[in-house]
C-alpha cells in the first residue's frame, strides 16, 4: 500500500465527481430532496378521516354526538347527508371513509334504556386506515356515552357508575406522543444513505471500464487495494457529509428527539456508509457497465431497504422466512441503531449486536470487493 | 543483433480464448533500443500479444520476459518497467492536461523533485504549452495521442508498448508522433508498436508481421522486400481488374496477383516471362498494357505473405 498512489487516485476521483453534474446532483441534492419527500410524505398516523353523517333524528342529542366526532381531530368536518342512497354514493365515490347513521329514535331509546345503537359504515379498501378509524370511532362513542350517562346520573342526583372494574392507565415510553414521524425519520436517513452511496459507487469502476481508462490504469503498478481505498475515500467523506445533513434535518427540522451520544451516531454511521459503499464498489467491479451496475445497485438496495429494513414495516410482524431474509439487509441494523440512539439514547454497549452485524458486513463486503478486482483483462 | 541485450523475449507465446487461438506459438525477441513494428490485419493477434507482454493477459502457453521479468509470474514487476498505450485513447478526458500528468506521476511514484521537470517535458513533447489547464476532452486527436505517450513515459520506463497509437490521427500528427518515438529510442528505450499504416512500418528497425495469431515474417523493411516475395513483381494496367485477377491467379508461372488501386500487381516465378502476360489476358478478352517491373512495397510483401496459408515463420 502506497500513500502517494492512494492520494493520486482519491484526488482524481474527487475531481471527476466535481466535474460530473449527475454525480454531483446525486451526492449533494438527492439527500435534501429525499429527506423532504420521505420525511413529509411518509406518515403512518391517520388524522382527519373523511366523515359523512346521516342524522335521521336531528335532535339535540344526535347533533351533540356528531359534534363530538368533529371535535376530535381524528375526523374531518362531517359531510351531512339526507338519505340512504347518498350514504352509499359517498362511500362508493371514496368521498368518505366513515359514515355514521343515527336512527330516528336514537335519543328516546338512549334516554329510556341507557343504550342506543348507531350504525357506522367503513370503506375498508385500506384495511389499515379502517382499523384505526374504527378505533377512533369507538373511542368517540364510548366517551360520549360515558358523558351522557354521567350527566343523567347527575340530573337524578346519583354518582356516575363506572363501566367495567379494571382501569388501564397506559404509559408509552421513548415516543411519548406516539408520533410515527419520530420513528420513521431515523429510518429515512438509513434509506437515503443506502440508496445514494451504492448508486454513486456503482459507477466508479464500471465507468473506467467503459471509457477504456481502466486498461491504462491496470497497466500501472497500482494495487487492487490502493484502487479501492483511493476510489472510496471521496465517496466516504461525501457519505458522512450527506449523513450529517440528514441527521441534522431529522433532529432540528423534523424535531425527532435526540437522546443518544453523537459519538455513537458517528461511529455507526461511518460503519454503515462503509457497507453501502462496499456494495456499490463490488457491483461496479463485477459488472463492467455503468448502466448494468447502477440498475443492479438500485434493485439490490431500494427494495430490501424500503421493504425489509423495518423502516416502515415492522420486522417482527413478518413471516419467519422473510424475517430470516431481513438478517441479510444491512439497513435493518442501522435503522435499529438510529431509532435506539435517537429515541432511547442507547449506548454502544446496548447496541452491540447490530453494531457487530455491521462490522461483520463491512468486513465481508470490502474483502470480497478487494478480491474481486483483478488487474487482468481476462 | 544477437549480441545486444534482449529486452523483450517471447517463446511459444500462446493465448486461447475458449476454442479460439488468438496468438499461436509466437516467438519474438527485441533488442535494447530497437523499434519493432507489429503489422497485421485486424484480429491477427497484435493487441493480444501486446497485452500479454504487459502482464494484462495471462498466456495460455509459452512464456515471455520483459526487462528480465516473467510476464506470467511477475506481472507487477513488469508493470514497473513498462509504459503502455492501449488501442483506445485512455486518458481522463474530464481532467485537464496537467491533472492527467499529475495523476500518472502519482501512480508511477515519480520522484517528487522530478515531477515538475518531467511534466514540463511531457507538455512540451505534446506541443501543449499554454494549454496545460485545458480539459483533455477539448483536444484534437494528435495532441491527445502525444499526451498519452507523455503520460506513459513519466516514470522513464525502459520498454514501451504502443498499441496502434496513431490510428485515427491525421498524417501530420502521425509524423510528429514518430519523431517522438525515434527520440525515445535514441535514449535507449525499446519499443514495440503496432500499426496498420504501411508507411509507418518503414520507420521501424524491424517489422513483425502477424496473421491469424501466427508470426508470419520478421525482418528489417529492406530484408522483407528482398527476400519474402520469392519472385519478380510487375505492375499492370488492364481493362477489367476483377476478371484479370481471376485469370492470372490460374495462369501458369503466376505466384500471385492482387489489386493495388486501379492497377494489378502480379508476382511471377523467377523463370516466367512478363511479356507473356498480356497475350494470356487477351485470350480471355481482357486488354492489358505492358507489365512494368517494380520494386515491391512492404504492402506487396504483406499481401503476398498474408495470402499464403500456414506459412512457417521465416527467420530474420
Amino acid at each position: 500500500m502506497n500513500a502517494r498512489r492512494l492520494f493520486a487516485i482519491a484526488f482524481k476521483e474527487t475531481l471527476q465527481i466535481w466535474r460530473d453534474p449527475r454525480s454531483l446532483a446525486i451526492a449533494l441534492l438527492m439527500p435534501a430532496m429525499q429527506m423532504g419527500l420521505l420525511g413529509y410524505g411518509v406518515s403512518l398516523d391517520i388524522k382527519r378521516v373523511p366523515l359523512c353523517v346521516y342524522d335521521q333524528e336531528n335532535s339535540q342529542t344526535s347533533r351533540e354526538l356528531v359534534q363530538r366526532f368533529v371535535a376530535s381531530h381524528w375526523f374531518a368536518a362531517a359531510h351531512v347527508l339526507h338519505d340512504e342512497r347518498a350514504v352509499r354514493d359517498a362511500t362508493d365515490s371514496g368521498g368518505c371513509i366513515a359514515t355514521v347513521t343515527i336512527p330516528v329514535n336514537f335519543s328516546r331509546i338512549l334516554a329510556t334504556t341507557g343504550a342506543a345503537s348507531v350504525q357506522t359504515v367503513f370503506d375498508a379498501t385500506d384495511a389499515n386506515t379502517t382499523n384505526i378509524s374504527m378505533g377512533y370511532a369507538q373511542g368517540v362513542i364510548a366517551q360520549t356515552t360515558n358523558d351522557f350517562a354521567a350527566r343523567w346520573a347527575a340530573a337524578r342526583g346519583q354518582r356516575a357508575q363506572r363501566v367495567g372494574g379494571i382501569d388501564l392507565e397506559p404509559r408509552v415510553w421513548f415516543n411519548e406522543g406516539l408520533d410515527s414521524r419520530n420513528f420513521i425519520i431515523p429510518g429515512v436517513v438509513a434509506v437515503i444513505l443506502g440508496l445514494i452511496g451504492a448508486q454513486l459507487t456503482s459507477l466508479t469502476v464500471s465507468r473506467e471500464w467503459e471509457r477504456g481508462t481502466m486498461e491504462q490504469l491496470v497497466s500501472t503498478p497500482v494495487t487492487a487495494l490502493e484502487l479501492m481505498i483511493g476510489k472510496l475515500t471521496p465517496y466516504f467523506l461525501n457519505g458522512l457529509f450527506d449523513a450529517a445533513f440528514c441527521l441534522c434535518a431529522a433532529a432540528f427540522w423534523f424535531r425527532v428527539p435526540f437522546r443518544g451520544s453523537i459519538g455513537t451516531l458517528i461511529l455507526t454511521t461511518a460503519l454503515f456508509t462503509l457497507v453501502v459503499l462496499g456494495i456499490g464498489y463490488l457491483l461496479s467491479v463485477r459488472i463492467r457497465s455503468q448502466l448494468g451496475a447502477s440498475q443492479m445497485a438500485v434493485t439490490l438496495t431500494m427494495m430490501p431497504i424500503t421493504l425489509l429494513s423495518g423502516y416502515t414495516f415492522p420486522i417482527d410482524q413478518m413471516p419467519a422466512p422473510i424475517r430470516a431474509v431481513t438478517l441479510l439487509v444491512h439497513a435493518r441494523y442501522y435503522v435499529t441503531i438510529l431509532r435506539a440512539v435517537f429515541l432511547k439514547g442507547s449506548t454502544i454497549a446496548d447496541l452491540a449486536t447490530p453494531i457487530l452485524a455491521l462490522v461483520l458486513y463491512a468486513a465481508v463486503i470490502t474483502w470480497i470487493a478487494a478480491r474481486s478486482f483483478r488487474k487482468r483483462l481476462d | 543483433m544477437t549480441d545486444a541485450i534482449q529486452v523483450v523475449v517471447a517463446q511459444g507465446l500462446t493465448k486461447r480464448f475458449g476454442a479460439f487461438t488468438a496468438v499461436d506459438r509466437l516467438d519474438l525477441s527485441i533488442a535494447k533500443g530497437e523499434v519493432v513494428g507489429f503489422i497485421g490485419p485486424n484480429g491477427a493477434g497484435k493487441s493480444t500479444t501486446i497485452r500479454m507482454l504487459c502482464g494484462l493477459l495471462r498466456p495460455s502457453a509459452g512464456r515471455a520476459t520483459v526487462a528480465g521479468f516473467d510476464v506470467g509470474r511477475a506481472p507487477e514487476a513488469v508493470r514497473e518497467h513498462i509504459g503502455y498505450m492501449s488501442q483506445k485513447f485512455s486518458l481522463y478526458d474530464d481532467l485537464t492536461v496537467r491533472e492527467n500528468l499529475r495523476f500518472f506521476s502519482g501512480l508511477y511514484r515519480v520522484p517528487r523533485r522530478e515531477i515538475k521537470a518531467r511534466t514540463q517535458v511531457a507538455i512540451a513533447m505534446a506541443g501543449l504549452e499554454g494549454r496545460e489547464d485545458a480539459l483533455v476532452r477539448t483536444l484534437a486527436g494528435g495532441w491527445k495521442q502525444r499526451l498519452a505517450l507523455g503520460c506513459a513515459i513519466l516514470h522513464r520506463p525502459p520498454v514501451l508498448f504502443l498499441d496502434e497509437p496513431t490510428s485515427g490521427v491525421e498524417p501530420e500528427a502521425r509524423r510528429k508522433f514518430w519523431d517522438l518515438i525515434h527520440r525515445l529510442t535514441g535514449e535507449g528505450v525499446t519499443i514495440l508498436v503496432s500499426t496498420h499504416y504501411m508507411e509507418e512500418a518503414e520507420y521501424c528497425n524491424r517489422i513483425a508481421l502477424i496473421n491469424a495469431g501466427r508470426l508470419v515474417a520478421i525482418g528489417s523493411p529492406g530484408e522483407m522486400r528482398r527476400r519474402e516475395l520469392g519472385g519478380s513483381l510487375y505492375e499492370l494496367d488492364c481493362s477489367t481488374l476483377g476478371a484479370a485477377l481471376v485469370a492470372l491467379r490460374q495462369a501458369p508461372g503466376v505466384i500471385d496477383a492482387a489489386i493495388f488501386g486501379d492497377k494489378l500487381h502480379v508476382l511471377l516465378e523467377p523463370t516466367a516471362i512478363a511479356a507473356d502476360v498480356p497475350p494470356l489476358l487477351a485470350r480471355q478478352g481482357i486488354t492489358a498494357g505492358a507489365p512494368r517491373a517494380i520494386v515491391p512495397s512492404l504492402e506487396d510483401v504483406f499481401v503476398q505473405l498474408v495470402s499464403k496459408p500456414h506459412t512457417a515463420p521465416a527467420p530474420a
